[in-house]
Protein backbone atom coordinates (compact mmCIF):
# COMPACT_ATOMS: atom_id res chain seq x y z
CA UNK A 1 0.00 0.00 0.00
CA UNK A 2 1.01 4.15 -0.62
CA UNK A 3 1.76 5.42 2.91
CA UNK A 4 0.91 9.03 3.43
CA UNK A 5 3.66 11.79 4.52
CA UNK A 6 0.75 12.67 6.71
CA UNK A 7 0.75 8.43 8.26
CA UNK A 8 4.26 8.63 8.39
CA UNK A 9 4.92 11.72 10.95
CA UNK A 10 1.66 10.04 13.08
CA UNK A 11 3.58 6.53 13.18
CA UNK A 12 6.78 8.21 14.18
CA UNK A 13 5.01 10.18 16.98
CA UNK A 14 3.44 6.89 18.18
CA UNK A 15 7.74 5.81 17.72
CA UNK A 16 8.70 8.64 19.68
CA UNK A 17 10.55 9.48 16.67
CA UNK A 18 11.07 12.97 14.76
CA UNK A 19 11.52 12.84 11.65
CA UNK A 20 12.70 16.41 10.42
CA UNK A 21 11.86 18.10 7.39
CA UNK A 22 14.58 16.56 5.07
CA UNK A 23 14.39 13.31 5.89
CA UNK A 24 10.11 12.86 5.68
CA UNK A 25 10.07 12.67 1.86
CA UNK A 26 12.39 9.93 1.50
CA UNK A 27 11.19 8.13 4.52
CA UNK A 28 7.73 8.59 3.17
CA UNK A 29 9.00 6.85 -0.49
CA UNK A 30 11.12 4.15 0.96
CA UNK A 31 8.11 2.92 3.68
CA UNK A 32 5.68 2.97 0.74
CA UNK A 33 7.85 1.03 -1.73
CA UNK A 34 8.50 -1.84 1.24
CA UNK A 35 4.58 -1.60 2.20
CA UNK A 36 3.81 -1.90 -1.41
CA UNK A 37 6.48 -4.95 -1.92
CA UNK A 38 5.03 -6.66 1.64
CA UNK A 39 1.57 -6.34 -0.27
CA UNK A 40 2.37 -9.93 -1.73
CA UNK A 41 1.28 -11.52 1.63
CA UNK A 42 -2.23 -10.69 0.53
CA UNK A 43 -1.84 -13.34 -2.06
CA UNK A 44 -1.06 -15.95 0.32
CA UNK A 45 -3.71 -18.45 1.44
CA UNK A 46 -4.00 -18.52 5.25
CA UNK A 47 -7.48 -19.60 5.23
CA UNK A 48 -7.09 -21.58 8.37
CA UNK A 49 -3.90 -21.51 9.25
CA UNK A 50 -3.06 -20.59 13.06
CA UNK A 51 -0.52 -18.25 14.26
CA UNK A 52 2.61 -19.30 14.43
CA UNK A 53 4.10 -20.61 17.71
CA UNK A 54 6.72 -22.57 16.69
CA UNK A 55 10.18 -23.95 18.19
CA UNK A 56 11.03 -22.92 21.38
CA UNK A 57 7.44 -20.42 21.58
CA UNK A 58 5.11 -23.85 21.87
CA UNK A 59 4.27 -23.92 26.31
CA UNK A 60 4.91 -21.33 29.00
CA UNK A 61 7.86 -21.74 31.64
CA UNK A 62 7.11 -21.08 34.97
CA UNK A 63 9.11 -21.04 37.72
CA UNK A 64 9.27 -20.29 41.50
CA UNK A 65 8.75 -16.71 42.68
CA UNK A 66 12.14 -17.14 44.72
CA UNK A 67 13.06 -13.62 46.07
CA UNK A 68 17.32 -12.83 45.90
CA UNK A 69 19.42 -10.04 46.50
CA UNK A 70 19.60 -7.19 44.54
CA UNK A 71 22.95 -5.57 42.68
CA UNK A 72 22.06 -2.15 44.49
CA UNK A 73 21.92 1.35 43.31
CA UNK A 74 25.74 1.44 41.99
CA UNK A 75 25.62 -1.46 39.25
CA UNK A 76 21.82 -0.82 38.82
CA UNK A 77 22.43 3.30 37.82
CA UNK A 78 25.57 2.81 36.56
CA UNK A 79 24.96 3.83 33.09
CA UNK A 80 22.13 6.14 33.70
CA UNK A 81 22.52 9.50 31.61
CA UNK A 82 21.61 11.13 34.58
CA UNK A 83 20.91 10.80 38.20
CA UNK A 84 20.60 12.36 41.59
CA UNK A 85 21.89 10.06 44.53
CA UNK A 86 19.85 6.51 44.11
CA UNK A 87 17.35 7.89 41.44
CA UNK A 88 17.39 8.43 37.77
CA UNK A 89 16.35 12.33 36.82
CA UNK A 90 14.38 13.09 34.12
CA UNK A 91 12.55 16.60 32.86
CA UNK A 92 9.71 17.51 34.83
CA UNK A 93 6.90 15.67 34.04
CA UNK A 94 4.10 17.41 36.32
CA UNK A 95 4.00 20.88 35.26
CA UNK B 1 52.33 -22.76 9.68
CA UNK B 2 51.92 -18.96 11.58
CA UNK B 3 50.01 -18.75 14.88
CA UNK B 4 47.20 -16.40 13.07
CA UNK B 5 46.31 -19.45 11.08
CA UNK B 6 45.97 -21.97 13.14
CA UNK B 7 42.25 -21.53 14.50
CA UNK B 8 41.00 -23.34 17.75
CA UNK B 9 41.56 -26.93 16.97
CA UNK B 10 45.10 -26.66 15.83
CA UNK B 11 46.18 -23.97 18.54
CA UNK B 12 44.33 -26.04 21.32
CA UNK B 13 46.45 -28.78 20.48
CA UNK B 14 49.93 -27.10 20.61
CA UNK B 15 48.48 -25.22 23.91
CA UNK B 16 47.72 -28.54 25.30
CA UNK B 17 51.64 -29.98 24.19
CA UNK B 18 52.92 -27.14 25.73
CA UNK B 19 54.51 -25.85 22.23
CA UNK B 20 52.76 -22.34 22.42
CA UNK B 21 51.48 -20.36 25.09
CA UNK B 22 48.42 -18.64 24.75
CA UNK B 23 50.57 -15.44 25.91
CA UNK B 24 52.80 -15.98 22.37
CA UNK B 25 49.20 -16.41 20.38
CA UNK B 26 47.19 -13.95 21.65
CA UNK B 27 50.13 -11.40 21.60
CA UNK B 28 50.56 -12.48 17.97
CA UNK B 29 47.05 -12.17 16.89
CA UNK B 30 46.35 -8.40 18.95
CA UNK B 31 49.90 -7.24 17.19
CA UNK B 32 48.43 -8.21 14.04
CA UNK B 33 45.01 -6.44 14.33
CA UNK B 34 47.23 -3.65 15.54
CA UNK B 35 49.34 -3.67 11.87
CA UNK B 36 46.21 -4.35 9.80
CA UNK B 37 42.53 -3.53 11.30
CA UNK B 38 43.28 0.39 10.41
CA UNK B 39 42.69 -1.77 6.61
CA UNK B 40 39.79 -3.79 7.75
CA UNK B 41 37.75 -1.86 10.55
CA UNK B 42 36.55 -5.48 11.36
CA UNK B 43 37.26 -4.28 15.66
CA UNK B 44 35.11 -1.79 17.52
CA UNK B 45 37.40 -2.02 20.61
CA UNK B 46 40.12 -4.57 21.60
CA UNK B 47 41.19 -5.00 25.25
CA UNK B 48 44.56 -5.81 25.23
CA UNK B 49 45.93 -5.81 28.58
CA UNK B 50 42.74 -7.98 29.89
CA UNK B 51 43.70 -10.15 26.66
CA UNK B 52 46.81 -10.90 27.60
CA UNK B 53 45.84 -11.36 31.36
CA UNK B 54 43.37 -13.94 30.71
CA UNK B 55 45.85 -15.61 28.35
CA UNK B 56 48.70 -15.56 31.12
CA UNK B 57 46.13 -17.20 33.54
CA UNK B 58 44.89 -20.16 30.37
CA UNK B 59 48.67 -20.67 30.08
CA UNK B 60 48.62 -21.81 34.24
CA UNK B 61 45.92 -23.87 33.98
CA UNK B 62 47.16 -25.31 31.23
CA UNK B 63 50.35 -26.10 33.38
CA UNK B 64 48.13 -27.32 36.21
CA UNK B 65 46.39 -29.46 33.81
CA UNK B 66 42.99 -27.69 34.09
CA UNK B 67 41.91 -26.74 30.58
CA UNK B 68 39.36 -27.22 27.73
CA UNK B 69 39.28 -27.36 24.29
CA UNK B 70 38.91 -23.51 24.77
CA UNK B 71 41.28 -22.47 26.94
CA UNK B 72 44.27 -19.94 25.98
CA UNK B 73 42.28 -19.47 22.29
CA UNK B 74 41.71 -15.70 21.49
CA UNK B 75 38.32 -15.02 20.64
CA UNK B 76 36.28 -12.16 19.29
CA UNK B 77 32.51 -10.87 20.31
CA UNK B 78 30.10 -9.22 18.17
CA UNK B 79 29.34 -5.44 19.80
CA UNK B 80 25.49 -6.67 21.07
CA UNK B 81 27.01 -9.36 23.64
CA UNK B 82 27.53 -8.11 26.70
CA UNK B 83 30.59 -8.04 28.58
CA UNK B 84 30.68 -6.71 32.34
CA UNK B 85 33.31 -3.85 31.98
CA UNK B 86 33.20 -4.01 28.30
CA UNK B 87 31.38 -1.01 26.09
CA UNK B 88 28.91 -3.15 23.88
CA UNK B 89 27.42 -0.08 21.60
CA UNK B 90 25.65 -2.18 18.94
CA UNK B 91 27.17 -0.31 16.36
CA UNK B 92 24.82 2.36 17.64
CA UNK B 93 25.02 6.01 19.00
CA UNK B 94 22.68 5.01 21.70
CA UNK B 95 24.58 2.97 23.16
CA UNK B 96 28.16 4.55 22.44
CA UNK B 97 29.13 4.82 25.81
CA UNK B 98 26.98 1.96 27.42
CA UNK B 99 29.14 -0.44 29.69
CA UNK B 100 27.37 -3.25 31.32
CA UNK B 101 27.52 -5.04 34.28
CA UNK B 102 27.09 -8.11 33.33
CA UNK B 103 28.12 -10.73 31.76
CA UNK B 104 25.82 -12.68 28.64
CA UNK B 105 25.15 -16.34 29.09
CA UNK B 106 28.15 -16.94 26.34
CA UNK B 107 30.16 -15.07 27.50
CA UNK B 108 30.48 -16.38 31.08
CA UNK B 109 30.60 -19.82 29.29
CA UNK B 110 34.32 -18.54 27.50
CA UNK B 111 35.19 -17.31 30.74
CA UNK B 112 34.44 -20.62 32.52
CA UNK B 113 35.88 -22.74 29.64
CA UNK B 114 39.12 -19.76 29.93
CA UNK B 115 38.83 -19.08 26.27
CA UNK B 116 40.45 -15.14 25.80
CA UNK B 117 38.05 -12.40 24.99
CA UNK B 118 40.08 -9.85 22.80
CA UNK B 119 37.75 -7.31 21.80
CA UNK B 120 34.60 -6.27 20.17
CA UNK B 121 33.44 -6.83 16.72
CA UNK B 122 31.81 -4.29 14.03
CA UNK B 123 28.20 -4.55 12.97
CA UNK B 124 24.97 -3.37 11.01
CA UNK B 125 23.50 -1.17 13.86
CA UNK B 126 21.27 -3.39 16.27
CA UNK B 127 22.04 -6.60 13.65
CA UNK B 128 19.91 -4.50 10.82
CA UNK B 129 21.77 -4.82 7.62
CA UNK B 130 23.02 -6.91 5.51
CA UNK B 131 26.66 -4.88 4.63
CA UNK B 132 27.70 -3.65 8.37
CA UNK B 133 27.30 -0.41 6.37
CA UNK B 134 24.86 0.90 8.54
CA UNK B 135 27.45 0.94 11.92
CA UNK B 136 27.18 4.36 13.33
CA UNK B 137 31.03 3.99 13.92
CA UNK B 138 32.75 2.77 11.07
CA UNK B 139 32.82 0.99 7.54
CA UNK B 140 34.43 -2.56 7.39
CA UNK B 141 36.11 -3.98 4.47
CA UNK B 142 36.17 -7.52 3.18
CA UNK B 143 39.39 -9.19 3.71
CA UNK B 144 39.62 -10.31 -0.14
CA UNK B 145 38.87 -6.62 -1.44
CA UNK B 146 38.79 -3.71 0.23
CA UNK B 147 36.08 -2.31 -2.02
CA UNK B 148 33.65 -4.55 -0.53
CA UNK B 149 31.78 -5.15 1.65
CA UNK B 150 31.86 -7.75 4.53
CA UNK B 151 28.47 -9.07 4.46
CA UNK B 152 26.55 -8.23 8.05
CA UNK B 153 25.26 -7.65 9.99
CA UNK B 154 28.22 -10.26 11.57
CA UNK B 155 30.25 -8.54 9.30
CA UNK B 156 33.30 -7.58 11.55
CA UNK B 157 33.11 -10.71 12.95
CA UNK B 158 33.46 -12.23 9.98
CA UNK B 159 36.20 -10.14 8.75
CA UNK B 160 38.21 -10.72 11.42
CA UNK B 161 38.50 -14.83 11.49
CA UNK B 162 38.74 -14.82 7.54
CA UNK B 163 41.70 -12.35 8.42
CA UNK B 164 43.32 -14.40 11.39
CA UNK B 165 43.29 -11.94 13.92
CA UNK B 166 41.46 -14.27 16.32
CA UNK B 167 40.83 -17.84 16.55
CA UNK B 168 36.96 -17.65 15.65
CA UNK B 169 34.36 -15.02 16.87
CA UNK B 170 30.35 -15.17 18.11
CA UNK B 171 28.11 -13.60 16.15
CA UNK B 172 24.32 -13.42 15.90
CA UNK B 173 21.69 -14.39 13.31
CA UNK B 174 18.30 -12.98 13.02
CA UNK B 175 17.41 -13.34 8.79
CA UNK B 176 21.12 -14.87 7.82
CA UNK B 177 23.60 -12.21 9.91
CA UNK B 178 26.04 -15.03 10.72
CA UNK B 179 25.94 -17.39 7.48
CA UNK B 180 25.85 -14.24 5.23
CA UNK B 181 28.78 -12.28 6.20
CA UNK B 182 30.73 -15.99 6.75
CA UNK B 183 30.09 -17.07 2.75
CA UNK B 184 31.23 -13.05 1.81
CA UNK B 185 34.62 -13.38 3.82
CA UNK B 186 35.41 -17.18 3.29
CA UNK B 187 34.86 -18.60 6.81
CA UNK B 188 32.36 -20.98 8.53
CA UNK B 189 28.85 -19.64 10.53
CA UNK B 190 26.52 -21.47 11.89
CA UNK B 191 23.00 -20.48 13.30
CA UNK B 192 22.30 -22.95 16.08
CA UNK B 193 18.40 -23.87 15.69
CA UNK B 194 16.38 -21.58 17.99
CA UNK B 195 16.15 -21.99 21.23
CA UNK B 196 20.28 -24.62 21.60
CA UNK B 197 21.99 -21.33 22.45
CA UNK B 198 20.75 -18.83 25.86
CA UNK B 199 20.27 -15.72 24.56
CA UNK B 200 20.41 -13.86 28.06
CA UNK B 201 22.76 -10.77 27.75
CA UNK B 202 22.52 -10.70 23.94
CA UNK B 203 20.94 -6.99 23.26
CA UNK B 204 17.59 -7.61 21.10
CA UNK B 205 16.85 -7.49 17.92
CA UNK B 206 13.69 -9.84 16.96
CA UNK B 207 13.17 -12.11 19.72
CA UNK B 208 10.94 -14.86 18.11
CA UNK B 209 14.37 -14.78 15.06
CA UNK B 210 17.51 -13.95 16.87
CA UNK B 211 19.92 -16.79 17.71
CA UNK B 212 23.80 -16.67 18.87
CA UNK B 213 26.25 -18.31 16.50
CA UNK B 214 30.02 -19.17 16.14
CA UNK B 215 32.05 -18.14 13.23
CA UNK B 216 35.65 -19.64 12.63
CA UNK B 217 38.00 -21.52 10.17
CA UNK B 218 36.84 -24.70 9.65
CA UNK B 219 33.66 -26.65 10.76
CA UNK B 220 35.89 -28.64 13.47
CA UNK B 221 36.38 -25.48 15.13
CA UNK B 222 32.91 -24.12 14.82
CA UNK B 223 31.59 -27.05 16.06
CA UNK B 224 33.91 -26.67 19.65
CA UNK B 225 32.90 -23.29 19.56
CA UNK B 226 29.24 -24.09 19.49
CA UNK B 227 29.85 -27.15 22.39
CA UNK B 228 31.38 -24.34 24.93
CA UNK B 229 27.91 -21.84 24.39
CA UNK B 230 25.31 -24.24 23.58
CA UNK B 231 22.53 -25.31 26.29
CA UNK B 232 19.73 -24.65 28.52
CA UNK B 233 20.41 -21.26 31.24
CA UNK B 234 17.36 -20.20 33.20
CA UNK B 235 17.70 -16.53 32.29
CA UNK B 236 16.47 -17.60 29.10
CA UNK B 237 13.00 -19.14 29.28
CA UNK B 238 13.59 -19.93 25.68
CA UNK B 239 16.33 -21.78 25.93
CA UNK B 240 15.55 -25.34 25.28
CA UNK B 241 16.01 -28.23 27.91
CA UNK B 242 17.65 -30.41 25.81
CA UNK B 243 20.85 -32.55 26.32
CA UNK B 244 23.31 -30.85 24.17
CA UNK B 245 25.79 -33.64 22.22
CA UNK B 246 29.53 -33.43 21.86
CA UNK B 247 29.06 -31.85 18.23
CA UNK B 248 32.83 -33.11 17.54
CA UNK B 249 31.29 -36.86 17.36
CA UNK B 250 30.22 -35.79 13.83
CA UNK B 251 33.52 -35.82 12.42
CA UNK B 252 34.05 -39.51 13.75
CA UNK B 253 30.68 -40.48 12.27
CA UNK B 254 32.04 -39.29 9.02
CA UNK B 255 35.39 -40.79 9.55
CA UNK B 256 33.30 -44.16 9.73
CA UNK B 257 30.56 -44.20 7.44
CA UNK B 258 31.02 -40.88 5.01
CA UNK B 259 27.98 -39.41 3.87
CA UNK B 260 26.73 -42.34 3.00
CA UNK B 261 23.01 -42.72 3.27
CA UNK B 262 22.55 -39.19 3.76
CA UNK B 263 19.59 -37.44 1.41
CA UNK B 264 19.88 -33.46 0.74
CA UNK B 265 17.06 -31.76 -0.85
CA UNK B 266 17.48 -28.83 -3.16
CA UNK B 267 14.64 -26.50 -3.45
CA UNK B 268 12.81 -26.17 -6.65
CA UNK B 269 12.08 -22.49 -6.23
CA UNK B 270 15.64 -21.56 -4.77
CA UNK B 271 17.20 -22.05 -8.23
CA UNK B 272 14.68 -19.99 -9.97
CA UNK B 273 15.02 -16.72 -7.99
CA UNK B 274 15.41 -13.79 -10.06
CA UNK B 275 18.93 -12.05 -9.36
CA UNK B 276 20.60 -15.16 -8.97
CA UNK B 277 24.60 -14.68 -9.87
CA UNK B 278 25.83 -17.04 -12.71
CA UNK B 279 28.81 -18.11 -10.51
CA UNK B 280 27.01 -17.95 -7.37
CA UNK B 281 24.81 -20.75 -9.38
CA UNK B 282 27.99 -22.43 -10.91
CA UNK B 283 29.67 -22.94 -7.40
CA UNK B 284 26.56 -24.08 -5.73
CA UNK B 285 25.61 -26.96 -8.61
CA UNK B 286 30.00 -27.84 -8.49
CA UNK B 287 29.29 -28.31 -4.56
CA UNK B 288 26.03 -30.51 -4.88
CA UNK B 289 28.09 -32.73 -7.17
CA UNK B 290 31.18 -32.80 -4.88
CA UNK B 291 28.50 -34.07 -2.19
CA UNK B 292 26.58 -36.42 -5.23
CA UNK B 293 29.77 -38.30 -5.56
CA UNK B 294 30.66 -38.81 -1.78
CA UNK B 295 27.42 -40.61 -2.09
CA UNK B 296 24.77 -38.13 -1.17
CA UNK B 297 21.75 -38.59 -2.67
CA UNK B 298 20.27 -35.73 -4.29
CA UNK B 299 16.67 -34.56 -4.71
CA UNK B 300 14.60 -31.90 -5.85
CA UNK B 301 12.17 -30.78 -2.65
CA UNK B 302 9.85 -27.79 -3.17
CA UNK B 303 9.05 -24.75 -0.39
CA UNK B 304 6.24 -23.47 -1.86
CA UNK B 305 5.91 -20.36 0.11
CA UNK B 306 9.18 -19.17 -0.68
CA UNK B 307 7.76 -16.10 -2.14
CA UNK B 308 6.50 -14.71 1.15
CA UNK B 309 9.22 -15.18 3.46
CA UNK B 310 11.22 -11.81 2.38
CA UNK B 311 7.43 -10.03 2.52
CA UNK B 312 6.33 -12.24 6.24
CA UNK B 313 10.21 -11.26 7.68
CA UNK B 314 10.08 -7.81 6.81
CA UNK B 315 7.16 -7.47 9.20
CA UNK B 316 7.84 -9.71 11.66
CA UNK B 317 11.25 -8.81 12.48
CA UNK B 318 10.57 -4.76 12.53
CA UNK B 319 7.58 -6.12 14.69
CA UNK B 320 9.19 -7.33 17.34
CA UNK B 321 12.14 -4.32 16.54
CA UNK B 322 9.69 -1.38 17.42
CA UNK B 323 8.77 -3.35 20.83
CA UNK B 324 12.22 -4.46 21.64
CA UNK B 325 13.90 -0.83 20.88
CA UNK B 326 11.33 1.15 23.15
CA UNK B 327 13.39 0.22 26.10
CA UNK B 328 16.00 2.82 24.83
CA UNK B 329 14.49 6.29 25.77
CA UNK B 330 17.80 8.64 27.50
CA UNK B 331 16.35 7.18 30.94
CA UNK B 332 17.93 4.26 32.46
CA UNK B 333 20.96 3.95 30.02
CA UNK B 334 22.55 4.91 26.43
CA UNK B 335 22.77 8.50 25.24
CA UNK B 336 20.56 11.10 26.24
CA UNK B 337 19.72 14.56 24.21
CA UNK B 338 20.49 17.29 26.57
CA UNK B 339 17.94 20.42 27.25
CA UNK B 340 14.95 18.89 26.45
CA UNK B 341 11.93 20.63 27.86
CA UNK B 342 9.66 17.73 29.02
CA UNK B 343 9.36 13.40 28.67
CA UNK B 344 8.39 13.72 24.96
CA UNK B 345 10.83 16.03 23.88
CA UNK B 346 13.70 13.67 25.94
CA UNK B 347 12.37 10.29 23.72
CA UNK B 348 11.88 11.93 20.77
CA UNK B 349 15.08 13.65 20.65
CA UNK B 350 17.18 11.20 22.05
CA UNK B 351 15.84 8.40 19.71
CA UNK B 352 15.98 10.47 16.85
CA UNK B 353 19.54 11.21 17.50
CA UNK B 354 20.56 8.19 18.54
CA UNK B 355 19.01 5.69 15.97
CA UNK B 356 20.34 5.56 12.50
CA UNK B 357 18.36 5.34 9.57
CA UNK B 358 18.29 1.81 8.67
CA UNK B 359 16.77 1.09 12.65
CA UNK B 360 14.40 3.69 12.16
CA UNK B 361 13.12 2.55 9.23
CA UNK B 362 12.33 -0.58 10.99
CA UNK B 363 10.82 0.70 13.97
CA UNK B 364 8.83 2.83 11.56
CA UNK B 365 7.28 0.00 9.73
CA UNK B 366 6.85 -2.12 12.71
CA UNK B 367 4.79 0.76 14.33
CA UNK B 368 3.24 0.88 11.85
CA UNK B 369 2.25 -2.68 11.16
CA UNK B 370 1.26 -2.86 14.81
CA UNK B 371 -0.81 0.14 14.76
CA UNK B 372 -4.54 0.39 15.19
CA UNK B 373 -6.68 -1.07 12.24
CA UNK B 374 -3.54 -3.06 10.49
CA UNK B 375 -1.98 -5.77 13.24
CA UNK B 376 -4.81 -8.67 10.92
CA UNK B 377 -3.75 -7.42 7.48
CA UNK B 378 0.40 -7.17 8.56
CA UNK B 379 1.78 -8.90 11.50
CA UNK B 380 -1.10 -11.52 11.75
CA UNK B 381 -1.52 -12.26 8.19
CA UNK B 382 2.41 -12.59 8.44
CA UNK B 383 2.20 -14.91 11.26
CA UNK B 384 0.22 -17.56 9.36
CA UNK B 385 3.01 -17.07 6.92
CA UNK B 386 5.27 -18.12 8.74
CA UNK B 387 2.82 -20.99 10.09
CA UNK B 388 3.09 -21.88 6.47
CA UNK B 389 6.94 -21.58 6.05
CA UNK B 390 7.18 -23.89 9.31
CA UNK B 391 4.98 -26.67 7.29
CA UNK B 392 7.14 -26.51 4.03
CA UNK B 393 10.19 -27.35 6.45
CA UNK B 394 8.32 -30.02 8.37
CA UNK B 395 7.22 -31.57 4.90
CA UNK B 396 10.75 -31.41 3.37
CA UNK B 397 12.79 -32.92 6.26
CA UNK B 398 10.54 -36.01 5.70
CA UNK B 399 11.83 -36.39 2.46
CA UNK B 400 15.78 -35.34 3.00
CA UNK B 401 18.30 -34.73 5.95
CA UNK B 402 20.03 -31.65 4.90
CA UNK B 403 18.46 -28.92 2.27
CA UNK B 404 20.98 -27.63 -0.02
CA UNK B 405 20.92 -23.68 -1.07
CA UNK B 406 23.52 -20.72 -1.69
CA UNK B 407 23.57 -18.29 1.01
CA UNK B 408 23.65 -15.08 -0.77
CA UNK B 409 22.17 -14.57 -4.77
CA UNK B 410 25.45 -13.07 -5.09
CA UNK B 411 29.17 -12.49 -4.09
CA UNK B 412 29.98 -9.56 -1.60
CA UNK B 413 28.81 -6.42 -3.13
CA UNK B 414 30.55 -2.99 -3.67
CA UNK B 415 30.62 -0.45 -0.32
CA UNK B 416 27.94 1.47 -1.21
CA UNK B 417 26.54 0.29 -4.32
CA UNK B 418 23.00 -0.85 -2.30
CA UNK B 419 22.44 1.52 0.78
CA UNK B 420 20.74 4.17 -0.81
CA UNK B 421 17.99 1.27 -1.80
CA UNK B 422 16.92 -0.61 1.29
CA UNK B 423 14.28 -3.20 -0.44
CA UNK B 424 17.03 -4.43 -2.79
CA UNK B 425 19.42 -5.06 0.28
CA UNK B 426 16.40 -6.89 1.78
CA UNK B 427 16.15 -8.92 -1.24
CA UNK B 428 19.65 -10.50 -0.87
CA UNK B 429 18.65 -12.09 2.36
CA UNK B 430 16.10 -14.69 0.44
CA UNK B 431 17.93 -18.06 1.56
CA UNK B 432 18.70 -17.53 4.31
CA UNK B 433 15.09 -16.10 6.50
CA UNK B 434 13.70 -19.58 6.01
CA UNK B 435 16.10 -20.73 8.59
CA UNK B 436 15.30 -18.05 10.64
CA UNK B 437 11.26 -18.14 10.15
CA UNK B 438 10.94 -22.13 10.72
CA UNK B 439 13.68 -21.81 13.75
CA UNK B 440 16.09 -24.69 12.41
CA UNK B 441 19.92 -24.53 12.47
CA UNK B 442 21.59 -23.51 9.37
CA UNK B 443 25.44 -23.19 8.62
CA UNK B 444 27.48 -21.53 5.68
CA UNK B 445 30.66 -23.25 4.37
CA UNK B 446 33.00 -22.02 2.50
CA UNK B 447 32.76 -23.07 -1.77
CA UNK B 448 34.94 -21.67 -4.12
CA UNK B 449 35.94 -18.20 -5.26
CA UNK B 450 34.14 -15.82 -8.05
CA UNK B 451 36.77 -15.16 -10.96
CA UNK B 452 36.92 -11.55 -9.00
CA UNK B 453 38.41 -13.53 -6.08
CA UNK B 454 35.07 -13.28 -3.85
CA UNK B 455 34.53 -16.43 -1.55
CA UNK B 456 31.29 -17.56 -1.86
CA UNK B 457 30.01 -20.38 0.97
CA UNK B 458 27.12 -22.81 0.42
CA UNK B 459 24.30 -23.18 2.89
CA UNK B 460 23.20 -26.39 4.72
CA UNK B 461 19.78 -26.49 6.48
CA UNK B 462 18.59 -29.43 9.16
CA UNK B 463 15.93 -30.05 11.24
CA UNK B 464 15.51 -28.66 14.94
CA UNK B 465 18.43 -29.63 16.97
CA UNK B 466 19.71 -31.95 14.28
CA UNK B 467 23.16 -29.18 13.90
CA UNK B 468 24.82 -32.44 14.48
CA UNK B 469 23.99 -33.99 11.12
CA UNK B 470 25.10 -30.25 9.46
CA UNK B 471 28.44 -31.26 11.19
CA UNK B 472 28.86 -34.21 9.72
CA UNK B 473 27.86 -32.78 6.16
CA UNK B 474 29.93 -29.78 6.60
CA UNK B 475 33.05 -31.81 7.75
CA UNK B 476 32.51 -33.99 4.44
CA UNK B 477 32.16 -31.27 2.10
CA UNK B 478 35.48 -28.99 3.60
CA UNK B 479 37.44 -32.04 3.15
CA UNK B 480 36.04 -33.04 -0.40
CA UNK B 481 35.70 -29.40 -2.04
CA UNK B 482 39.01 -28.76 -3.12
CA UNK B 483 39.90 -26.13 -1.03
CA UNK B 484 42.56 -25.63 1.30
CA UNK B 485 41.90 -22.37 4.05
CA UNK B 486 43.98 -19.85 3.02
CA UNK B 487 44.18 -15.90 4.24
CA UNK B 488 43.68 -12.80 2.42
CA UNK B 489 47.26 -10.84 2.12
CA UNK B 490 47.25 -6.77 3.10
Amino acid sequence: MKISRDEVMKIAHLARLEIDEDGIGSMTDQMGRILEYIDKLKDADVEGVGLSSGTALMNNVLRDDIPSGSPGPEVTLANAPERDQDFYTVPRVVK
Amino acid sequence: MELHELGIARAGKLLAERRISSLELTSALIERIEKHDDKLGAFLSVYKEKALGQARKADKDIAAGNFTPMTGIPVALKDLLCVNGMKTTCASKILENFIPRYDAHVVKKLNQAGAVIMGKTNMDEFAMGSSTENSAFKLTRNPWNPDHVPGGSSGGSAAAVAAGFCCAALGSDTGGSIRQPASHCGIVGLKPTYGRVSRFGLVSYASSLDQIGPMAGSVEDTAILLNTIAGHDKMDSTSAEKPVPDFTQAFEIFEKQGLKGMTAGIPEEYLAIEGLDPEVEKIFKDACRVLEDMGVKIRQISLPNTKYVVAAYYIIAPCEASSNLARFDGVKYGMRKADCEDMMDLYKKTRSEGFGSEVQRRILIGTFALSSGYYDAYYARASKVRTLIMQDFSNAFETCDIILSPVAPAPAFRLGEKTNDPLTMYLTDIFTLSANMAGVPGISVPAGFSDSGLPVGIQMMAGHFDEMTLFRAGYGFEKNNGLTRSFPEF
